[in-house]
């Protein structure tokens, strides 16, 4: 019960305040169409630089977290999910809302929201400290593994095509490898001098999720938006309390599937969503009803993609592996900050990051209240006209870039990586493997070469990386997640292929 | 501008032809090979080592890639008609112009300023011809500059460079 020590930080009034405004910011910018949770999270990090480490992770943390509810919004009223994570939620929100019940499902989104959420913190509390002393027993190769593993799992979950995904994944690792080499200072792949310092993890993760958002806005070209809000009339909050409380089978349903797909590296809350709800579609008695408006859809949904958050950053905080592509932005905020995964994370900075979970915790009590109160603003939000969406997101992906280090350099890493990553993305290549890559490359090098150093006076490097439980454990589950990956990826192009013949 | 008003048909947002999926296959494939060559031939060869193995299984995947991507089985994505090229292209050149040149020769902001206005202006579904939508424009433009001067140099304290103007 080491987190009831840091409750007090969340309250002193700049963090409180930060807990906020990132809240109800969040909120804002989820319900926009077009603008990720993952994107969000990119373009908040410098303006973290001017904060302390707790209040820079309490603001990402708030965003994180209200972003994925601030979706459901856009999803409910306009049947535009403002994130892949609130796919599901459109299916029988919008439906409520056109029967004139909108109120009604914003609520209980919110609500359901909320429960998944808290429930998926209390498992960081409790997951956390577990996991990050079994990580203790970690050596140089088994991070090097880990690091491996991570950029496995997400190449092959994450991509439709396995071969793609890993090739970005290998895109990433190579990334994080032009500059100086930290051993030697050997230079390496360094082509333009904008390249001498490395590619800036904060500069690459704002181009590689900014840029191809604001070009998949220009590609809409000039056509008119005819998107029509539905007009929501006030209905009593206490009757959609008592819906979802009393909705039992369908909060547990969302949450045990969010909290376990968060914990799976890489996974994230599209699927979390779309599986909670077709599980609760398959366990109800009237399956029939779900599309057409039953409540019980958005109480799936939204409890499974919430409570997938704070799962997803168990793998984070103990191993250095997201459980999302926003979690892994989420890294590249806590390493600019200093905070370094693993563990003896908890020995190192206890106060930064309890306090950072418990902030999350009073986010999402925050994030209820807020969400209901700002739904009708958010959705008038939505409505903004993509131009000036895109206009803005590029200004401030610039401003974001360059004041990282204050170098053009940066923005002209940014901007290259970004079209080239809307390009990939054309062709089936992923930005989350390739985001991983470059987090995790600087942590599988310098355990490859620690590794490789112990491994000389050992028994040679076959033994030190290849033998040992741990390891073959590992390497085991990195063979499996590419087995598993290109298993799905056959039997998916077969499917495609007899649909095609049809 | 009438590409971009144009609705992308049915038949356009199919997807790309097999070698619109060959030329990606071919620049992942030019890469890897750059990145394995550098590895394997610069010095000192310790700084290298691990370059070495990722550029050696990225080289396998682009191969394996390449190979699928000729036979028509990479069709993965939905791959660039016409239509959203040319939608496309006027914008990324003009955010290259502002990045690449305007950014530095004529300062930040004003090379901001000018570059939300245009791209704003292009992309903005009301009519050209109206003067009320200009003005939305122009008002939109200073409003929004003038938040990201406070949040950036008031807040921040981002010194950004400054060129012929601010």
């Amino acid at each position: 019960m080491e987190f009831l020590q840091y409750f007090g930080g969340v309250f002193e009034p700049t963090s409180f305040l930060l807990l906020i405004g990132g809240t109800i910011g969040g909120l804002i910018l989820g319900a926009t169409p077009g603008l990720s949770p993952t994107m969000a999270v990119a373009l908040l990090i410098p303006f973290t630089f001017q904060l302390a480490p707790t209040q820079g992770l309490i603001l990402l943390g708030a965003a994180y977290t209200s972003t994925v509810a601030g979706g459901a919004v856009s999803a409910i009223l306009l049947r535009i999910p403002g994130a892949p994570a609130n796919i599901a939620t459109a299916l029988d929100g919008n439906a409520m809302a056109v029967q004139g019940q909108g109120a009604k499902a914003l609520h209980i989104s919110f609500l359901s929201s909320g429960i998944g959420g808290v429930i998926g913190v209390f498992l960081l509390i409790f997951l956390t400290p577990v996991l990050a002393k079994w990580a203790l027993l970690f050596g140089p190769s088994h991070l090097f593994w880990m690091a491996i593993l991570g950029v496995t799992v997400i190449g092959s979950l994450d991509s439709k095509s396995f071969v793609k995904g890993l090739l970005s994944g290998c895109l990433g690792l190579w990334l994080s490898m032009i500059g100086y080499d930290d051993i030697q200072g050997a230079q390496r792949f360094i082509f333009h001098d904008a390249l001498t310092g490395g590619v800036s993890i904060i500069t690459a993760l704002i181009g590689i999720f900014a840029i191809p958002q604001v070009i998949e806005m220009l590609a809409v070209g000039r056509q008119r938006q005819d998107i029509a809000a539905v007009t929501v009339s006030k209905q009593p909050f206490l009757e959609s309390v008592k819906l979802t409380l009393s909705s039992v089978k369908s909060l547990s349903i969302g949450t045990v599937i969010g909290s376990f797909i968060g914990l799976i590296p890489g996974v994230g809350g599209q699927i979390a969503g779309l599986l909670a709800y077709d599980q609760t579609k398959k366990f109800s008695k009237n399956p029939e009803s779900f599309g057409q408006g039953n409540p019980q859809g958005v109480i799936a949904a939204e409890s499974a993609n919430n409570a997938m958050v704070g799962p997803s950053l168990v793998p984070l905080l103990t191993l250095s592996i997201p459980g999302s592509p926003t979690a892994a932005v989420l890294l590249g905020g806590l390493l600019i900050h200093g905070i370094f995964p693993g563990g003896d994370l908890f020995d190192n900075h206890p106060e930064v990051i309890w306090t950072f979970i418990n902030s999350m915790l009073i986010g999402q009590i925050l994030m209820v209240v807020f969400g209901i109160w700002v739904a009708g603003y958010a959705a008038k939000v939505a409505q903004v006209p993509k131009a000036i969406m895109a206009s803005a997101v590029l200004v401030l992906a610039v401003f974001g870039a360059y004041s990282v280090q204050q170098s053009m350099g940066d923005v002209y890493v940014m901007f290259v990586l970004g079209v080239a990553m809307y390009f990939l993305e054309k062709f089936g290549f992923s930005a989350a493997p390739l985001v991983l890559g470059l987090i995790l490359g600087p942590i599988a090098e310098a355990n490859f070469i620690q590794g490789s150093m112990i491994a000389n006076a050992m028994n040679g490097p076959f033994e030190y990386f290849m033998m040992g439980s741990l390891n073959l454990f590992l390497i085991v589950l990195v063979l499996a997640s590419i087995a598993w990956s290109f298993v799905t990826s056959r039997k998916e192009a077969k499917n495609a292929a007899a649909a095609g013949d049809a | 501008m009438n590409d971009l008003t144009s609705p992308i048909s049915s038949e356009q947002s199919n997807d790309a032809s097999r070698l619109g999926y060959l030329v990606p296959a071919i620049l992942i494939l030019g890469l890897a090979s750059i990145v394995a060559w550098l590895s394997y031939t610069q010095e000192p060869a310790s700084a290298f080592l691990f370059p070495r193995l990722i550029s050696t299984v990225m080289l396998l995947l682009a191969l394996w890639n390449f190979f699928r991507a000729a036979a028509g089985k990479s069709k993965v994505g939905k791959g660039l008609t016409r239509t959203t090229w040319m939608r496309i292209l006027p914008g990324i050149m003009l955010m290259a112009a502002f990045i690449f040149f305007a950014a530095k020769y004529l300062g930040f902001y004003v090379a901001s300023t000018g570059v939300f206005f245009l791209l704003y202006s292009g992309y903005d579904p009301a009519s050209h011809l109206s003067p009320k939508s200009w003005v939305k424009r122009i008002v939109v433009t200073i409003v929004f500059m003038g938040v990201v001067y406070a949040l950036f140099t008031l807040l921040l304290k981002v010194q950004t460079p400054r060129g012929i103007f601010l």
